[in-house]
Protein backbone atom coordinates (compact mmCIF):
# COMPACT_ATOMS: atom_id res chain seq x y z
CA UNK A 1 0.00 0.00 0.00
CA UNK A 2 1.35 3.44 -0.93
CA UNK A 3 1.96 5.88 1.88
CA UNK A 4 -0.89 8.15 0.75
CA UNK A 5 -3.31 5.21 0.96
CA UNK A 6 -2.04 4.38 4.44
CA UNK A 7 -2.69 7.98 5.48
CA UNK A 8 -6.17 7.83 3.97
CA UNK A 9 -6.88 4.57 5.82
CA UNK A 10 -5.76 6.23 9.08
CA UNK A 11 -8.02 9.20 8.33
CA UNK A 12 -11.00 6.88 7.80
CA UNK A 13 -10.20 5.03 11.01
CA UNK A 14 -10.06 8.25 13.03
CA UNK A 15 -13.30 9.43 11.41
CA UNK A 16 -14.97 6.14 12.41
CA UNK A 17 -15.94 5.27 8.84
CA UNK A 18 -17.56 1.86 8.29
CA UNK A 19 -15.09 -0.97 7.55
CA UNK A 20 -12.09 1.23 8.33
CA UNK A 21 -11.47 -0.71 11.54
CA UNK A 22 -11.29 -4.09 9.79
CA UNK A 23 -9.10 -2.78 6.99
CA UNK A 24 -6.78 -0.95 9.37
CA UNK A 25 -6.40 -3.97 11.65
CA UNK A 26 -5.86 -6.42 8.77
CA UNK A 27 -3.29 -4.24 7.07
CA UNK A 28 -1.29 -2.97 10.02
CA UNK A 29 -1.42 -6.27 11.89
CA UNK A 30 0.37 -7.93 8.95
CA UNK A 31 2.92 -5.08 8.71
CA UNK A 32 3.68 -5.08 12.45
CA UNK A 33 3.92 -8.88 12.42
CA UNK A 34 6.41 -8.74 9.56
CA UNK A 35 8.62 -6.17 11.32
CA UNK A 36 8.43 -7.97 14.67
CA UNK A 37 9.03 -11.37 13.17
CA UNK A 38 12.29 -10.18 11.61
CA UNK A 39 13.22 -8.27 14.78
CA UNK A 40 12.24 -10.82 17.47
CA UNK A 41 12.59 -14.00 15.45
CA UNK A 42 9.66 -15.82 17.01
CA UNK A 43 6.23 -16.21 15.50
CA UNK A 44 4.30 -16.09 18.80
CA UNK A 45 6.25 -13.03 19.95
CA UNK A 46 5.52 -11.28 16.66
CA UNK A 47 1.80 -12.06 16.93
CA UNK A 48 1.72 -10.78 20.51
CA UNK A 49 3.60 -7.62 19.53
CA UNK A 50 1.04 -7.00 16.77
CA UNK A 51 -1.87 -7.34 19.21
CA UNK A 52 -0.25 -5.25 21.96
CA UNK A 53 0.69 -2.56 19.46
CA UNK A 54 -2.81 -2.25 18.02
CA UNK A 55 -4.31 -2.12 21.51
CA UNK A 56 -1.94 0.72 22.45
CA UNK A 57 -2.67 2.54 19.20
CA UNK A 58 -6.40 2.56 19.96
CA UNK A 59 -5.79 3.45 23.59
CA UNK A 60 -3.74 6.52 22.71
CA UNK A 61 -6.40 8.51 20.97
CA UNK A 62 -4.49 11.74 21.54
CA UNK A 63 -1.79 10.59 19.15
CA UNK A 64 -4.36 9.77 16.52
CA UNK A 65 -5.45 13.22 15.49
CA UNK A 66 -3.06 13.52 12.58
CA UNK A 67 -3.41 10.70 10.01
CA UNK A 68 0.12 11.33 8.62
CA UNK A 69 1.62 10.46 11.98
CA UNK A 70 -0.28 7.21 12.51
CA UNK A 71 2.20 4.90 10.76
CA UNK A 72 5.31 6.23 12.56
CA UNK A 73 3.34 6.06 15.82
CA UNK A 74 2.37 2.44 15.15
CA UNK A 75 6.01 1.48 14.53
CA UNK A 76 7.29 3.35 17.54
CA UNK A 77 4.97 1.29 19.73
CA UNK A 78 5.93 -1.89 17.86
CA UNK A 79 9.65 -1.17 18.31
CA UNK A 80 9.21 -0.76 22.06
CA UNK A 81 7.05 -3.87 22.28
CA UNK A 82 9.77 -5.85 20.47
CA UNK A 83 12.38 -4.64 22.96
CA UNK A 84 10.39 -5.79 25.97
CA UNK A 85 9.47 -9.04 24.25
CA UNK A 86 12.95 -9.92 23.15
CA UNK A 87 14.18 -13.27 24.24
CA UNK A 88 17.75 -14.32 23.83
CA UNK A 89 18.39 -13.35 20.26
CA UNK A 90 19.03 -16.20 17.89
CA UNK A 91 20.44 -13.72 15.42
CA UNK A 92 23.60 -11.78 14.90
CA UNK A 93 25.38 -10.44 17.96
CA UNK A 94 25.54 -6.65 18.36
CA UNK A 95 28.48 -5.08 16.58
CA UNK A 96 29.37 -2.10 14.44
CA UNK A 97 29.59 -2.59 10.69
CA UNK A 98 32.38 -0.66 9.02
CA UNK A 99 32.39 0.61 5.45
CA UNK A 100 35.68 -1.15 4.71
CA UNK A 101 34.04 -4.55 5.07
CA UNK A 102 31.91 -3.84 2.03
CA UNK A 103 34.31 -2.14 -0.33
CA UNK A 104 34.60 -4.55 -3.26
CA UNK A 105 38.05 -5.66 -4.34
CA UNK A 106 39.39 -3.98 -7.49
CA UNK A 107 41.86 -5.26 -10.00
CA UNK A 108 43.58 -3.84 -13.02
CA UNK A 109 42.56 -5.45 -16.31
CA UNK A 110 44.79 -3.92 -18.98
CA UNK A 111 44.16 -0.22 -18.58
CA UNK A 112 40.73 -0.79 -17.04
CA UNK A 113 39.90 -1.09 -13.35
CA UNK A 114 37.37 -3.81 -12.63
CA UNK A 115 35.45 -4.61 -9.48
CA UNK A 116 35.19 -8.13 -8.23
CA UNK A 117 31.43 -8.18 -8.16
CA UNK A 118 28.71 -10.24 -9.79
CA UNK A 119 26.95 -9.38 -13.02
CA UNK A 120 23.79 -7.72 -11.70
CA UNK A 121 22.54 -6.71 -15.14
CA UNK A 122 20.51 -9.90 -15.58
CA UNK A 123 18.78 -9.53 -12.23
CA UNK A 124 15.10 -8.75 -12.69
CA UNK A 125 14.25 -5.28 -11.44
CA UNK A 126 12.70 -6.09 -8.13
CA UNK A 127 9.25 -7.20 -9.19
CA UNK A 128 9.85 -10.88 -9.89
CA UNK A 129 11.55 -11.76 -6.66
CA UNK A 130 12.40 -15.41 -7.12
CA UNK A 131 11.91 -17.56 -4.08
CA UNK A 132 15.65 -18.23 -3.78
CA UNK A 133 16.48 -14.52 -3.81
CA UNK A 134 13.70 -13.89 -1.35
CA UNK A 135 15.01 -16.53 1.03
CA UNK A 136 18.48 -15.10 0.71
CA UNK A 137 17.32 -11.53 1.27
CA UNK A 138 15.50 -12.60 4.42
CA UNK A 139 18.61 -14.39 5.65
CA UNK A 140 20.79 -11.36 4.89
CA UNK A 141 18.43 -9.15 6.90
CA UNK A 142 18.43 -11.55 9.85
CA UNK A 143 22.20 -11.64 9.89
CA UNK A 144 22.38 -7.88 10.40
CA UNK A 145 23.07 -6.67 13.92
CA UNK A 146 19.78 -5.54 15.44
CA UNK A 147 20.48 -1.78 15.29
CA UNK A 148 21.07 -2.00 11.54
CA UNK A 149 18.22 -4.42 10.93
CA UNK A 150 15.64 -2.10 12.50
CA UNK A 151 16.77 0.79 10.30
CA UNK A 152 16.60 -1.13 7.03
CA UNK A 153 13.18 -2.57 7.95
CA UNK A 154 11.75 0.86 8.73
CA UNK A 155 13.42 2.77 5.88
CA UNK A 156 13.38 0.29 3.00
CA UNK A 157 10.62 -2.17 3.85
CA UNK A 158 8.18 0.23 5.51
CA UNK A 159 9.41 3.21 3.51
CA UNK A 160 9.31 5.56 6.49
CA UNK A 161 11.38 8.74 6.15
CA UNK A 162 14.78 9.34 7.72
CA UNK A 163 13.19 11.78 10.18
CA UNK A 164 10.38 9.38 11.14
CA UNK A 165 12.86 6.53 11.58
CA UNK A 166 15.11 8.67 13.77
CA UNK A 167 12.13 9.52 15.99
CA UNK A 168 11.00 5.90 16.20
CA UNK A 169 14.47 4.65 17.14
CA UNK A 170 15.53 7.65 19.27
CA UNK A 171 18.72 8.24 17.30
CA UNK A 172 19.86 11.16 15.16
CA UNK A 173 19.07 11.37 11.44
CA UNK A 174 22.79 11.03 10.69
CA UNK A 175 22.89 7.75 12.61
CA UNK A 176 19.89 6.52 10.62
CA UNK A 177 21.64 7.39 7.35
CA UNK A 178 24.90 5.75 8.37
CA UNK A 179 23.24 2.56 9.57
CA UNK A 180 20.98 2.36 6.53
CA UNK A 181 23.91 2.60 4.14
CA UNK A 182 25.91 -0.06 5.95
CA UNK A 183 22.89 -2.35 6.24
CA UNK A 184 22.24 -2.05 2.50
CA UNK A 185 25.91 -2.69 1.73
CA UNK A 186 25.86 -5.81 3.91
CA UNK A 187 22.74 -7.12 2.14
CA UNK A 188 24.22 -6.23 -1.25
CA UNK A 189 27.38 -8.13 -0.43
CA UNK A 190 25.44 -11.23 0.61
CA UNK A 191 23.36 -11.17 -2.60
CA UNK A 192 26.50 -10.53 -4.63
CA UNK A 193 28.17 -13.63 -3.18
CA UNK A 194 25.12 -15.65 -4.14
CA UNK A 195 25.03 -14.26 -7.67
CA UNK A 196 28.70 -15.08 -8.09
CA UNK A 197 27.87 -18.61 -7.08
CA UNK A 198 30.16 -18.72 -4.09
CA UNK A 199 27.73 -18.02 -1.29
CA UNK A 200 29.11 -19.43 1.89
CA UNK A 201 26.98 -20.89 4.59
CA UNK A 202 28.67 -18.77 7.26
CA UNK A 203 25.30 -17.26 8.06
CA UNK A 204 23.78 -20.67 8.66
CA UNK A 205 26.55 -21.55 11.07
CA UNK A 206 26.19 -18.26 12.90
CA UNK A 207 22.42 -18.55 12.95
CA UNK A 208 22.19 -21.08 15.74
CA UNK A 209 25.29 -20.26 17.73
CA UNK A 210 25.15 -16.52 18.37
CA UNK A 211 25.97 -15.68 21.98
CA UNK A 212 23.10 -14.50 24.13
CA UNK A 213 22.60 -10.73 24.21
CA UNK B 1 48.86 10.38 -9.04
CA UNK B 2 45.79 10.95 -11.20
CA UNK B 3 44.72 7.31 -10.76
CA UNK B 4 45.22 7.65 -7.03
CA UNK B 5 42.93 10.68 -6.91
CA UNK B 6 40.38 8.86 -9.02
CA UNK B 7 40.40 5.90 -6.61
CA UNK B 8 39.96 8.22 -3.66
CA UNK B 9 36.93 9.72 -5.36
CA UNK B 10 35.52 6.21 -5.88
CA UNK B 11 35.78 5.63 -2.12
CA UNK B 12 34.09 8.95 -1.41
CA UNK B 13 31.24 8.02 -3.75
CA UNK B 14 31.04 4.56 -2.17
CA UNK B 15 30.53 6.17 1.26
CA UNK B 16 27.77 8.50 0.01
CA UNK B 17 25.84 6.25 -2.35
CA UNK B 18 22.79 5.63 -0.16
CA UNK B 19 22.40 9.33 0.58
CA UNK B 20 22.74 9.98 -3.14
CA UNK B 21 20.17 7.32 -4.12
CA UNK B 22 17.82 8.59 -1.38
CA UNK B 23 18.11 12.13 -2.79
CA UNK B 24 19.36 13.26 0.60
CA UNK B 25 22.47 15.11 -0.56
CA UNK B 26 22.81 18.81 -1.26
CA UNK B 27 22.71 19.65 -5.01
CA UNK B 28 26.47 20.38 -5.26
CA UNK B 29 27.37 17.01 -3.74
CA UNK B 30 24.95 15.28 -6.17
CA UNK B 31 26.54 17.00 -9.15
CA UNK B 32 29.97 16.08 -7.88
CA UNK B 33 29.02 12.40 -7.63
CA UNK B 34 27.30 12.41 -11.02
CA UNK B 35 30.35 13.97 -12.65
CA UNK B 36 32.57 11.22 -11.24
CA UNK B 37 30.18 8.32 -11.94
CA UNK B 38 29.69 9.39 -15.56
CA UNK B 39 33.35 8.60 -16.24
CA UNK B 40 33.78 5.62 -13.92
CA UNK B 41 32.35 2.26 -15.07
CA UNK B 42 33.18 0.46 -11.76
CA UNK B 43 31.20 3.09 -9.82
CA UNK B 44 28.28 2.79 -12.27
CA UNK B 45 28.32 -0.97 -11.83
CA UNK B 46 28.46 -0.78 -8.05
CA UNK B 47 25.77 1.91 -7.82
CA UNK B 48 23.52 -0.23 -10.01
CA UNK B 49 23.96 -3.27 -7.76
CA UNK B 50 23.14 -1.17 -4.68
CA UNK B 51 20.09 0.33 -6.37
CA UNK B 52 18.87 -3.17 -7.23
CA UNK B 53 19.44 -4.29 -3.65
CA UNK B 54 17.25 -1.41 -2.43
CA UNK B 55 14.58 -2.30 -5.02
CA UNK B 56 14.59 -5.91 -3.81
CA UNK B 57 14.09 -4.74 -0.21
CA UNK B 58 11.21 -2.48 -1.24
CA UNK B 59 9.53 -5.19 -3.30
CA UNK B 60 9.96 -7.84 -0.66
CA UNK B 61 6.77 -9.37 0.68
CA UNK B 62 7.14 -11.58 3.73
CA UNK B 63 6.72 -15.32 3.33
CA UNK B 64 5.28 -15.53 6.83
CA UNK B 65 1.88 -14.15 7.67
CA UNK B 66 0.30 -13.94 11.10
CA UNK B 67 -2.31 -16.54 12.05
CA UNK B 68 -5.88 -15.27 11.54
CA UNK B 69 -6.98 -12.90 14.29
CA UNK B 70 -8.91 -14.81 16.97
CA UNK B 71 -12.39 -13.71 18.02
CA UNK B 72 -11.32 -12.70 21.51
CA UNK B 73 -8.36 -10.66 20.28
CA UNK B 74 -10.56 -8.93 17.71
CA UNK B 75 -13.22 -8.15 20.31
CA UNK B 76 -10.56 -6.54 22.56
CA UNK B 77 -9.35 -4.36 19.69
CA UNK B 78 -12.89 -3.41 18.71
CA UNK B 79 -13.67 -2.44 22.31
CA UNK B 80 -10.53 -0.25 22.51
CA UNK B 81 -11.40 1.33 19.16
CA UNK B 82 -14.96 2.15 20.32
CA UNK B 83 -13.58 3.78 23.46
CA UNK B 84 -11.18 5.78 21.28
CA UNK B 85 -14.00 7.01 19.04
CA UNK B 86 -16.21 7.94 21.99
CA UNK B 87 -13.39 9.81 23.75
CA UNK B 88 -12.78 11.76 20.54
CA UNK B 89 -16.49 12.64 20.33
CA UNK B 90 -16.53 13.66 24.00
CA UNK B 91 -13.45 15.86 23.62
CA UNK B 92 -14.98 17.53 20.55
CA UNK B 93 -18.22 18.16 22.44
CA UNK B 94 -16.35 19.31 25.54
Amino acid sequence: MERENEVELARQLIAGEPEAFDRFVDYFRARIFHYSWLMCGHREDAEEVAQETLMKVFESADQLREPEKVKPWVFRIAKNACLTKRRKSIYAPPRELSLDEFLPARHQDGDQVRLEIADWSSLPDGKALQSEMKRLLEKAIRELPETYRSVVLLRDMEELSTQETSQILDVSEDVVKTRLHRARLAIRKRLDEYLRGNATEVGEARHGTAPAQ
Amino acid sequence: MEQHQHNEKCQEVFALLSDYLNLELPPEACQDIEAHIAGCPPCIEFADSLRKTIDLCRQYQPAELPAPLGQEAKAQLMEAYRRMLSSQTNSKLG
